[in-house]
């Protein structure tokens, strides 16, 4: 007798993977993500937009400042020039923004600093205003110090950068480890996004089937022919298959795009611009003393843990999920009924996703703690907080609890499934689910 | 073939079986008959274990029905229908390996009725772009492909069109010739009077009459009887039901104490007598006279 659950996987996975958006989804997806990554990248690097500004300084207090490659500034002549001959002027030239000091009364640094103008011929961008409010202000200190007799160079001196370099601390001798929080805030909060869309995107596929078997009146031909958890198993599984494999192709894009790009299109750019967004991957880029850090750092993660915690919580948050869609899926006769279920089931995973700056920020804090043993939540709470370093018993109960509950919703989803994919026609209440549990 | 014993089967409150003893013989053609409502529908999903009993046995052949005899059943349900977007050879393959055909021999089989039923070019086709028609008889070929000791159909008719319907019901027959037992439950009483030997007339969850169709005609017939003749007769009793005037005859309808066979022969001497019968009582006769009268022994 040939096995019933294997074939129902067989035929979930296979009409999934062999539809056309599978193939399109999967292989635009990594485009796109490899776009993502690179082109910010690549735009950063275009030759820069020059601008140049014709600057009427009655006060010289610009002058002889000659700008940047980007925003040159050139001077008119404040004796033969006013505003309105230097709006003209503009208006006629090349140029691209006219700025206006006034002088005032006397040399009032308060008055220039609150009447000058800028005028350009387009909007004037966020980046330009910023360039020549920053000359202005550093101006404006310095002539204030001067008057207060003060040598600018020697504040310009007495400014100190302090950067700290921070530890953890272990309970063994030895055992301090260069802090890493950046890279694990990366590591978990990136590893608990893609928990939270694997079992969003894939469990409610499995309504979607359920609903599918449902509507299109197979499901009572298939029942009589396989037990009805069986179905429901098997297509959970089948789904989940293809989500694994839909994730590996992925992964293999998503590196071998980013391998070819940066080996062969554009090397250093893309290192810099690695170097910025993960900091893991650029270190050999990086000076010596900040690639051995990097090294550290990445060294006191727990790797082994990580990775199988998000293994783990990746498919026990799925299967928890997918079967409680399942039961949804069966409850109800149409996808535009499922609205009024859906917002309960999906609620702790948005609360997840919403609180995880919250965890990231605090990860051995009590939110943290109680968001990563609700099993609804945890795994992507305690995937967020694993590459921080947890207490094992929190890790192991965590894991405990989603376990215990994956068992007994399986247990009760499959009692509502059973009962729901035979009724037809009938608006279901929660109350009426309830009902189910007991036939 | 199939014996149920004492079953009883409650939804929350409500009585959908009670304790209803059948007895569905080897070989039959067997017409599970009642209102909608009745209990056909849950019986049907006990005996393919969809849903079992609260109490009570059922018995296929001599032993308590096992998970493993679904494979000896075909069930057309009531609510049925196909994958819409699989492709027909792929998915009559897919519902016969559930049912424990190997590949080879579900492939050897699929071909074999898809050239019987004349739908060898189907099998490539998406079951969405088939004809409710040929849907149907897709449907029919997956529910008998495992060759299954017992045929299960459930309102078999309903819209299924009547070239189908006829083709169907021939091959129902041939099945049940070669050795299958068949079971028809519908509400539509009179759509199976004509195929159907055994019946089991089920209301409230109850069975109210069950044996051999011929047997229950006859225990129930009322002495109806239909005379027709080639001249008007003069009769005016009070046992004329009806009379009316055909382009064969004049033909009557009576209804009598007794046999009448002074009526017959005196007839038949005139040579006026063109056709007698007993009219034995229709399915839906005999389930409107238990709910009025109660059941004859």
């Amino acid at each position: 007798m040939n096995n019933p659950i294997l074939l129902i996987i067989q035929r979930e996975f296979l009409t999934r993977v062999r539809k056309k958006t599978f193939l399109l989804v999967t292989l635009i997806a990594p485009v796109l993500f490899a776009a993502l990554m690179i082109v910010p990248g690549v735009l950063a690097s275009l030759p820069e937009d020059n601008k140049t500004i014709v600057v009427l300084d009655e006060p010289s207090l610009l002058i002889p400042e000659e700008g940047t490659e980007q925003y040159g500034l050139d001077y008119l002549n404040p004796t033969e020039f006013d505003l309105e001959l230097a709006k003209d002027f503009l208006r006629s030239s090349d140029k691209d923004a006219l700025l206006y000091i006034p002088s005032g009364e006397g040399w009032d640094p308060d008055f220039i600093r609150k009447n000058i103008l800028l005028y350009g011929k387009e909007d004037i961008s966020i980046d330009l205003q910023r360039f020549v409010e920053n000359v202005i202000e550093d101006r404006i200190n310095k002539q204030k110090l001067l008057r207060q007799g003060v040598d600018p160079d020697v504040v310009e001196q007495a400014k100190t950068f302090v950067s700290i370099k921070s530890f953890t601390l272990g309970d063994e001798e030895g055992s301090e480890e260069t802090s890493a929080t950046p890279l694990k805030m990366g590591l978990g909060y990136i590893a608990g996004m893609l928990i939270y869309f694997f079992i969003f995107f894939y469990s409610v596929q499995v309504m979607r089937g359920v609903i599918e078997e449902k509507t299109s009146r197979i499901v009572e031909v298939i029942i009589s022919s396989v037990r009805p958890y069986q179905l429901m198993l098997g297509k959970i599984l089948g789904i989940g298959l293809v989500g694994v494999v839909q994730f590996l192709i992925w992964i293999i894009l998503c590196t071998t795009i980013y391998g070819v790009v940066s080996t062969f299109v554009f090397p250093d750019l893309l290192a810099q611009s690695a170097g910025a967004g993960a900091p893991g991957m650029a270190a050999p880029d990086m000076g010596n003393v900040e690639g051995l850090q990097i090294f550290d750092m990445i060294r006191s993660i727990n790797f082994p843990l990580v990775l199988g915690g998000f293994a783990f919580y990746f498919f026990g948050g799925y299967f928890l999920y997918s079967a409680l869609f399942a039961a949804l899926g069966s409850a109800i006769d149409q996808e535009a009924d499922s609205q009024q279920f859906m917002l309960p089931v999906t609620a702790p995973m948005i609360i997840a996703i919403v609180t995880a700056m919250n965890v990231i920020q605090e990860p051995n804090g009590p939110l943290a703690f109680w968001m990563s043993m609700f099993p609804l939540t945890s795994p992507i709470s305690m995937m967020i907080r694993l590459p921080f370093g947890i207490p094992i018993w929190q890790v192991l109960l965590s894991g405990a609890i989603l376990i215990a509950t994956f068992f007994a919703v399986v247990g009760l989803a499959g009692k509502i499934y059973r009962v729901g994919i035979l009724m037809y026609g009938k608006k279901v209440t929660w109350k009426e689910l309830y009902k189910w549990l007991k036939y | 073939m199939i014996t149920a014993k004492k079953v009883s089967k409650h939804y929350n409150k409500k009585v959908a079986l009670d304790q209803i003893d059948l007895n569905i013989p080897k070989g039959s053609i067997y017409g599970l008959l009642g209102p909608n409502g009745a209990g056909k529908t849950s019986f049907i999903r006990i005996m393919n274990q969809i849903t079992a009993p609260d109490t009570g046995e059922v018995f296929f052949g001599e032993a308590p029905l096992q998970p493993s005899d679904i494979a000896r059943i075909g069930y057309l349900p009531e609510e049925r229908g196909l994958y819409k977007k699989m492709k027909v050879g792929e998915q009559v393959l897919y519902l016969a390996k559930l049912k424990g055909l190997t590949a080879a021999q579900a492939k050897e089989r699929a071909r074999m009725w898809f050239e019987r039923l004349d739908m060898v070019s189907f099998w490539d086709k998406k079951v969405e772009d088939l004809s409710k028609g040929m849907a149907q008889k897709v449907q029919f070929v997956t529910t008998v492909l495992h060759e299954p000791e017992l045929l299960i159909f459930d309102e078999p008719f309903t819209g299924f069109d009547p070239i189908n319907t006829n083709l169907i019901k021939n091959e129902i027959k041939r099945l049940n010739q070669e050795g299958a037992t068949v079971i028809f439950s519908t509400h539509r009483m009179e759509s199976v009077e004509e195929i159907c030997d055994h019946i089991g007339l089920i209301n409230h969850g109850e069975v109210m009459v069950e044996g051999a169709l011929l047997d229950i005609r006859k225990r129930y017939k009322n002495g109806t009887y239909s005379i027709v003749t080639s001249a008007p007769i003069d009769y005016t009793g009070e046992a004329l039901v009806s009379s009316e005037v055909l382009h064969t005859g004049h033909s009557y309808v009576l209804k009598l104490d007794e046999y009448p066979t002074d009526l017959v022969v005196d007839l038949a001497k005139k040579g006026i007598l063109v056709g007698f019968e007993e009219i034995l009582p229709s399915v839906s006769d005999i389930f409107i006279d238990i709910v009025e009268n109660g059941p004859k022994a």
